[in-house]
């Protein structure tokens, strides 16, 4: 018998090693491992403990990205670690790669960045891969019709020493969005409002497959986005079929297929959309056109509300001590929070498309006085697309700070960090307390969001600047 | 190779009413630099423990109590939420805790959790609120039964994943397990790639 299968069934079937049983779950083959500093080094300490090697270099990627610093080196080539621990941690990454051959982008790479963002950049990333890293936002990699999951250091080490995970396949969800984005609203914000919507652990032990009319209309980079923030609605795998889109991504890149491999490929990756009748253990249908530019208002990303509100009414404790820890006021606009920094990068927004439409509303403008504006590209890669472009100039004359790749103040674990009882405007994916440093208060946004924000001083509608667009030599 | 196995444990609850207590709160990430898991302990909840100083404030309820006798967090819904972070149950352990207990637990830390001998146990919302109605509680938790008891007949089910419970039981390793698949793996491996 042949049963309709979803995107998801195919993907998780022909990687399953040994089949689940109600006493064992499923082996699960991965395609392809990526790893980086944090998560990794306990790891390669269990392989080092019972003598064993990494099983599959050949499928393993390394990459510097959280604790490296964003400023420049110094006159003597000395990078500003945050820490001597950091800067120990990433030696060891080094150290195991070169161990164990495992290819590094090492930190004079030019392709070297965070780990979602040159995944797919370099074309690792691919349909009907297993995609997994020690990293909850490893659901990006979904945009392109992978099976792509976080998992914990201990299951690291089971990759790097089998290159299986044990894992049970979990419920399965879609959520279709219908209708067409309105003008100046991102895939950030259909993200954001579908937190909202389904509620932080809303897709708790699911996966989900993004699909609808806007999913298609949406970008690679949008859809990066999109699943990127899967994580923070509780589901650990976030994916889109793959289509023309995808293969004209991936067509050429490095990593990729290439000749008649790359013809095969195709076929294959062709076959992987969710078949017509497919079933799902739940669907929902949101609505695209009436989602408006988003942001957070509270720490935790589903209080969310469109930028244009008003800080709704508590109602449980739990939001009461979320207002209070962001000092927001009851039925205020939140455009009258003043923001007193804004970061621009993470693997959620840190790509080209993401800079661009930050620089269209800095471009001619400035950073309003006493505002810090951080813009993190998210890769060398990235970083060396938008200074071709001119962005970093415009982000430069309008005030704000052009650094070099990495996680930055996504994590705040490399330095770059806001003060206690600040606000930031930021286009990451948490807003949990003490995220981006001890009493921070982070508000989540997209990147024209934030880039509105900074220029005005308070959380900002972009769309305000959209309109202006035509009339721009009279706006200051 | 074997870990500590884990049946039952009898300890008094530590209270965190909080909902969505997420790994940021746990383990805040400036403490993640370290390339060993020695420590961390010292760092649970770093942020609620310790003032801008860095002195301990005292007035926390994760504080002023021997720790030995106190082995069980009892915390508000949907905790864990967050980051892939194992350093979350590794601080959790290493702080002395050795089961937590929630109405509904995120998947990747109780998955994070079950890996380290860390117990997490999601329990029905009524059973939830009246063990967090009571800070201090003797509770025991077994895992044999697969329930959670206090006081004068209190007490309620829970579900684990079975491998997970297995290997907890008899000290089963989930890695030695894998390792027993090679010669499997190594057939899909010619099959597929
Ligand atoms: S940018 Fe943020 S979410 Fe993305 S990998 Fe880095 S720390 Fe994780």
């Amino acid at each position: 018998m042949t049963s309709a299968q979803s995107l998801f069934d195919k993907l998780w079937q022909s990687h399953v090693v040994v089949e689940e049983t109600a006493e064992a779950p499923a082996v699960l083959f991965i395609d392809l491992h990526l790893i980086h500093e944090v998560t990794s080094p306990q790891a390669f300490t269990v392989l080092k403990e019972r003598r064993l090697r990494v099983r599959r270099p050949d499928l393993t990627l390394a990459t510097l990205d959280h604790s490296t610093p964003t400023l420049p080196p110094d006159a003597k080539g000395k990078l500003p670690y945050a820490t001597k621990d950091a800067e120990r941690q990433v030696n060891a990454l080094i150290e195991n790669s070169r161990k164990h051959e495992i290819q590094l982008f090492d930190l004079d790479d030019p392709r070297r960045g965070i780990v979602h963002v040159i995944g797919p950049e370099l074309g690792a990333t691919q349909p009907g891969k297993t995609i997994v890293c020690g990293d909850s936002h490893t659901s990006t990699h979904g945009a392109f019709g992978a099976l792509a999951f976080g998992i914990g250091t201990t299951e690291v080490g089971h990759v790097l020493a089998t290159q299986c995970v044990l894992q049970r396949k979990p419920k399965s969800m879609r959520i279709n969005f219908d209708g067409r984005l309105a003008a100046g609203v991102t895939a950030k914000d259909m993200a954001l409002a579908m937190i909202a919507e389904i509620g932080a652990d809303g897709g708790q032990g699911s996966a989900i497959e993004f699909a609808g009319a806007a999913v298609g209309d949406l970008s690679m980079e949008g859809r990066m986005t999109l699943c990127n923030m899967s994580i923070e609605a509780g589901a650990r795998f976030g994916m889109v079929a793959p289509d023309d889109k995808t293969f004209a991504w991936l067509e050429g890149r490095e990593m990729a297929p290439q000749g008649d491999d790359w013809k095969r490929a195709l076929e294959n990756w062709k076959s992987l959309p969710t078949d017509a009748d497919a079933a799902f253990d739940r669907e929902i249908t949101i609505d695209a056109s009436a989602i408006s530019p988003m942001i957070t208002y509270g720490v935790s990303p589903d209080a969310a509300a469109p930028v244009d509100g008003a800080q709704p009414e508590t109602t449980t404790v739990s939001a009461r001590e979320a207002a209070e820890y962001m000092n927001f006021d009851e039925g205020a606009l939140f455009s009258t929070n003043k923001v007193d920094r804004v970061f621009i990068g993470s693997c959620t927004n840190s790509r080209l498309s993401d800079l661009r439409a930050a620089a269209e509303i800095m471009r001619g403008r400035r950073v309003r006085d006493g505002v810090t504006a951080l813009v993190v590209p998210g890769s060398e890669a990235v970083r060396r697309a938008a200074e071709e472009e001119n962005l970093h100039n415009v982000f430069k004359a309008a005030g704000a700070e052009w650094r070099l790749p990495g996680c930055s103040m996504c994590i705040a674990m490399n330095g770059d960090a806001g003060k206690p009882g600040e606000l930031v405007v930021s286009t990451s994916n948490r807003n949990f307390v003490g995220r981006q440093g001890k009493g921070v208060r982070t508000v989540l946004a997209s990147p024209a969001t934030a880039a509105a924000s900074a220029i005005v001083g308070y959380i900002a509608d972009p769309r305000k600047y959209l309109v202006e667009k035509g009339a721009r030599a009279d706006v200051a | 190779m074997l870990l500590k196995p884990f049946t039952s444990l009898t300890s008094l609850t530590v209270v965190l009413p909080q909902e969505n207590i997420d790994t940021d709160q746990i383990i805040p990430a400036r403490f993640l630099t370290t390339t060993s898991k020695k420590g961390l302990g010292d760092a649970a909840f770093y942020d609620w423990r310790y003032n801008n100083e860095g002195r301990l404030r005292n007035d926390s309820p994760l504080d002023g109590f021997d720790r030995k006798s106190h082995q069980i967090l009892v915390a508000g819904s949907n905790f864990g939420c967050g980051s892939s972070r194992e350093h979350a149950p590794w601080a959790l352990l290493g702080f002395g805790f050795q089961a937590v207990i929630s109405s509904d637990i995120a998947d990747i830390f109780k998955s994070n959790a079950l890996k380290n001998g860390l117990l997490p146990v999601a329990i029905d919302a009524k059973a939830h609120r009246e063990l967090l109605a009571s800070p201090g509680a003797e509770v025991t938790i077994d895992l044999e039964t697969q329930t959670v008891s206090f006081g004068d007949g209190w007490n309620c089910v829970f579900e684990v994943e079975a491998f997970a419970r297995r290997c907890l039981l008899d000290g089963v390793d989930p890695m030695g397990y894998l390792l027993d698949r090679i010669p499997e793996i190594r057939r899909f491996e010619e099959r597929a790639h």
